[in-house]
């Protein structure tokens, strides 16, 4: 009996590793390089990085200004509970103030969230996903009362110059 | 029977080594079903039917649709518009699966309003319940193969459903999807679950489903067991010939039911959205996700459960428990009297309120959240798991009618 289920054991672990992420797929999620030298204050781009959209988000003064209006309507204010890389563990989330690395995955079910820059006084600007309703920040910290339960998740990144980051690495910086 | 075996002729001859012929008396001209069987028996049958829809419509999809992330949905719309005929087989597939949830829901109705999971049916129901199991892995694999927006987001959702379970969530999703993504690799799997893995599983269902039911004998709307009133040849007093008599019965329904399916397939095969969504149309696009995600309505009840719990760990542990609470039907139910004709009020009531409840979370599943609507969402919820509850109360002393020796 014992034999056998051991022998069966070994025959399926085969047929299920078959299931895990081919060579190729792996090869895919190498770190990707952005230039982000034209990127202008308020604008957004999308880097491809293992088939997730990255943002990169430039924010300009008053999109940072936001972020510590908006603080008692956080649900993570600290990102204790969120996926992030030490160095952007702090108020704005990332290395830099200006510029925001983020996946722009949703943390309930992973859809994709979408960029909401305008300041109004019912929302203080930041992401919106339309799925199920959950509110992000301009560091993309999720709001109270909505279905994601953590922020956004940050990605391993650094600036291999001023211009130039990398996503996917951490780099020495 | 044993002047069968030594019969002469070719059904001899294959009966002295194949038991076609026992087999075609156990099943069919010798299987004594009740003479009482009303319009709710006709959902059985008619499930095998819609499965064969499926299984041959099936096939002839598979020889034109391509498993590749680069050239699945243009397969889909080379299907529709270039190969002859294609455009009906795909409607017939696509109805098809809307139309089997349809027949296999009523017939799960028409199991808990006369007590047919009671015992000694509880293997029957158990089958059936995983059945329905197997229904919804296939549909759901089945819905990413067009590979539109709503299929990739759709499972997106769905997979992501697993990356709740502590620890290994995570890895467990990566595992599934076989990419950081649903991608390629993603659809290929599906692919194959969809067309040979789970179908064979179904079959195999399907057939223990029917062995158990004939085991024992179909229950009816009395709810009384016609085998304790047999004749002197062991015949049940109260039983008729499953053929020919509900063989000819059953071809009514199913001309019912085609004219019904066919006036879907031809006329209004999206059926506004429900069947067939419309973001369905767009292929499917990594980078962009659609402004309001639905799953197809006959997943509506329980993802409106889902959303209706703000804690995702607890939302999805709610959704499953949804399902599974139904496997424990035979003994939830402690009640001895089977058919709701001879049930007391309470169990009436419950009854309705589970209708009510499903009906509107099913509504609410397929809308945009917004709080009233969650609110709601979350009152229907505790009106579901209030059936399980509520029975298992009323069920142990219920007041119930008397019920006759025979079948009315």
């Amino acid at each position: 009996m014992v034999v056998g289920a051991v022998g069966m054991v070994a025959v399926a672990v085969p047929f299920l590793k078959t299931w895990s992420p081919s060579a190729r797929a792996k090869t895919a999620g190498a770190p990707v390089e952005a230039n982000i030298s034209k990127l202008q204050p308020g604008q957004l781009i999308i880097v491809k990085w293992r088939g997730k959209p990255v943002w990169v988000v430039r924010r300009d003064e008053k999109a940072l200004a936001t972020l510590e209006k908006v603080v008692d309507e956080l649900r993570d204010v600290d990102s204790d509970e969120s996926l992030q890389p030490e160095y952007a563990k702090n108020w704005h989330r990332s290395r830099k103030k200006e510029f925001l690395i983020m996946e722009g995955i949703c943390t309930h079910l992973g859809c994709s969230p979408t960029y909401r820059p305008e300041i109004t006084s019912d929302f203080q600007g930041g992401f919106f996903c339309p799925c199920h309703g959950s509110k992000f920040d301009f560091a993309g910290r999720v709001y109270q009362g909505v279905p994601a339960p953590t922020n956004l998740t940050i990605p391993p990144h650094y600036f291999v110059s001023d211009d130039v980051i990398l996503i996917g690495e951490d780099g020495v910086a | 029977m044993s002047e069968k075996q030594t019969g002469t002729g070719l059904m001899g001859w294959i009966d002295a080594r194949f038991p076609l012929t026992k087999m075609y008396e156990e099943h069919l001209s010798k299987y004594y079903a009740p003479k009482n069987f009303n319009f709710w028996y006709f959902f059985g049958s008619l499930a095998l039917l819609v499965l064969v829809i499926q299984i041959v419509t099936g096939i002839f999809l598979t020889m034109h649709y391509k498993p590749d992330g680069d050239l699945a949905f243009a397969s889909v719309e080379h299907i529709m518009r270039d190969v002859d005929w294609g455009w009906l087989i795909r409607y017939l597939h696509s109805t098809g699966a809307s139309a089997f949830f349809i027949v296999v829901y009523l017939h799960m109705f028409r199991a808990l309003i006369y007590g047919s999971y009671q015992k000694p049916r509880e293997l029957i129901w158990i089958f059936g319940m995983f059945i329905f199991l197997a229904l919804m892995a296939e549909a759901f694999m089945g819905y990413l193969l067009p590979w539109g927006q709503m299929s990739y987001w759709g499972a997106q959702v769905i997979i992501s459903l697993f990356g709740a379970i502590p620890i290994v969530g995570d890895e467990l999703t990566l595992w599934i999807r076989g990419d950081f993504v649903i991608s390629d690799a993603t659809l290929n799997r599906f692919f194959a679950l969809h067309v040979i893995a789970v179908p064979l599983v179904l079959l195999m269902l399907v057939v223990m489903h029917i062995i158990a039911l004939h085991e024992v004998g179909s229950n009816n709307p009395d709810g009384v067991e016609i085998k304790k009133n047999k004749d002197e040849n062991g015949i049940p007093l109260d039983g008729i010939p499953f053929h020919p008599y509900y063989t000819v019965k059953d071809i009514v329904g199913t001309v019912v039911f085609l004219i019904l399916f066919s006036v879907v397939v031809f006329f209004m095969p999206e059926m506004g959205g429900y069947f067939l969504e419309y973001a369905n149309f767009v292929p499917a696009d990594q980078f962009k996700t659609p402004e309001h995600i639905a799953p197809v309505w006959y997943f509506t009840p329980f993802y409106a459960i889902l959303r209706a719990i703000p804690d995702k760990l607890m939302g999805v542990i709610a959704m499953f428990a949804a399902i599974a609470v139904l496997f424990f039907m035979p003994w939830i139910d402690r009640g001895k009297v089977k058919s709701v004709r001879y049930r007391s009020g309470a169990f009436k009531l419950l009854l309705v309120m589970l209708v009510v409840s499903f009906i509107g979370l099913g509504y609410l599943g397929a809308l945009p959240a917004t709080e009233t609507r969650t609110m709601f969402a979350r009152l229907f919820s505790v009106g579901y798991f209030g059936f399980f509850v509520g029975l298992w109360w009323i069920s142990k002393n219920e007041n119930t009618k008397p019920v006759p020796e025979r079948v009315q």
